[in-house]
């Protein structure tokens, strides 16, 4: 960062200290307050650019289920494995690079492939579909994870390959809704929110407006952000000067979100996908935080076509992520943190994934304050 | 896989546009676009343009991404 930026970095956090003691005093609270980041990409820039140490100890910025990777469920994981590994002939299982390191109680999709499975690492919902139809006499399955911003690639997918009539192409779906999670997280007794600082990509789908209910009924301001540090300040002044005036609203400071999101994302969600419970790692199981193919489109549901058990949601003997992932403890308050767990050894997702908030930890060092020697 | 980038659509096929990222040319699908033209700016996002962005915002995200990467 430049000079200049470090001038006005400083400025704005001597703002933003002056508004969160306006905000305690209104609320007759003793701080620190909270304010949580579900955005895996604001959690490496909030780390790497020591937000935190900068900020004044009135103030917490908190780590959230940004991660996409770190809140799918151990089930998930197993089931993938499961179809990797048992189900012959065996399918093509076509993921985002992320999810090939996660580890299920049996391995990880990597250590899958290195015994015969056919994992296939796609950039694109699309190119699943493209190796299907590379690949006429083989089944293969895209896993279909995410919030609202890789949802509608796998809508689109599913609709070419049923425009297309593909008949070996699948999904996997573990897509997940922000939103209902937002509402679980402030559920939790034991976890301070005052307010959430909201996705920058996942808003571009859904807009801004969309954060209104849960700031009207849990009285949270809800700001977006771009995804580097002046962006994050500026949500966190936004919040807070919200919390300062005794007002809770849904606000965006990242200009390529508009309020309304892309219609025609939404509307493809809408047409492929229908809301349904779904488990997340840390938080369980949540009402409608997930997306369920429609029964129109259910030929390309995997689980039903490959018959796939139900596996229980284990967690990772040791592995703190549950707990990282809901903002009850910072990551080197896990017992396997930089000893056992570290990113070439990782125990758990959020080390195994470079937005995981553990990796982020790691690598910008003792309580995110600048790099790690 | 919360990151997106920017990237300028050089060509337009059908739902299929092309754009150069990092010194590679690129498909990019265009279907949650489709008011997208050539030369304009895009957000994409594993694989698909999710928004289209003004050339002033595309140039300070790259800015943004080249101080990060
Ligand atoms: S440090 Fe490793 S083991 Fe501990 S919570 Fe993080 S990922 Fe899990």
């Amino acid at each position: 960062m430049t000079r200049q930026t470090n001038t006005a970095i400083r400025q704005q956090c001597d703002r933003i200290d002056q508004l969160c003691r306006q905000a305690l005093e209104l609320s007759g609270s003793a701080g620190p307050l909270g304010i949580m980041e579900v955005c895996g990409t604001h959690t490496m820039c909030i780390a790497r650019s020591g937000l935190s140490g900068l900020l004044s100890d009135n103030l917490k910025l908190i780590s959230g289920p940004g991660c996409p990777v770190c809140v799918t469920d151990q089930s998930y994981i197993d089931r993938a494995l499961h179809l990797a590994m048992e189900c012959e002939p065996r399918p093509i299982i076509a993921t985002y690079g992320d999810m090939v390191r996660v580890p299920g109680s049996g391995g990880s999709l990597a250590e899958a492939r290195a015994s015969g499975a056919r994992v296939e690492v796609v950039y694109s919902a699309d190119q699943a579909v493209e190796i299907a139809l590379a690949n006429g006499d083989t089944e293969v399955v895209f896993l279909a994870v995410g919030f609202e911003t890789t949802a509608p690639g796998a809508a689109l997918a599913v609709l070419r390959a049923h425009n297309e009539n593909v008949p070996n192409f699948s999904i996997m779906t573990a897509q997940k809704l922000i939103l209902p999670a937002m509402e679980a997280l402030l559920s939790q007794e034991d976890v301070r929110i005052d307010g959430f600082l909201c996705p920058g990509h996942v808003s571009v789908i859904i807009g801004w407006k969309a954060y209104a209910s849960v700031a009207a009924k849990y009285a949270r301001p809800c700001v977006v952000a771009g995804f580097d540090a002046p962006q994050v300040l500026a949500s966190v002044e936004a919040i807070l000067a919200q919390l300062a005036s005794g007002r809770t609203e849904s606000a965006s400071v990242y200009p390529s979100v508009s309020a309304e999101g892309n219609a025609r994302a939404l509307e493809l969600l809408d047409e492929v996908f229908v809301a349904s419970e779904a488990s997340w790692r840390g938080l369980g199981a949540i009402p409608e935080s997930g997306m369920e193919l429609r029964e129109a489109f259910g030929r390309f549901d995997a689980a039903v076509r490959f018959g796939l058990p139900d596996f229980p949601s284990r967690e990772i003997p040791g592995c703190r992520c549950g707990d990282v992932i809901c903002g009850r403890l910072h990551p080197t308050g896990c017992g396997l943190f930089g000893s056992r767990c570290t990113p070439r050894r990782a125990v758990g997702p959020c080390m195994v994934s470079s937005e995981g908030a553990c990796a982020a930890a790691y690598k910008y060092g003792p309580h995110d304050r600048g790099p790690r020697q | 896989m919360c990151l997106a980038v920017p990237t300028k659509i050089e060509t337009i096929e059908g739902n299929r546009g092309t754009g150069v990222l990092a010194g590679n040319r690129i498909t990019i699908l265009l279907d949650l676009v489709p008011e997208v033209k050539v030369d304009d700016w895009v957000l994409m996002h594993a694989g698909f343009a999710i928004t289209v962005l003004t050339p002033e915002d595309a140039k300070a995200t790259l800015d943004i991404l080249s101080e990060m990467l």
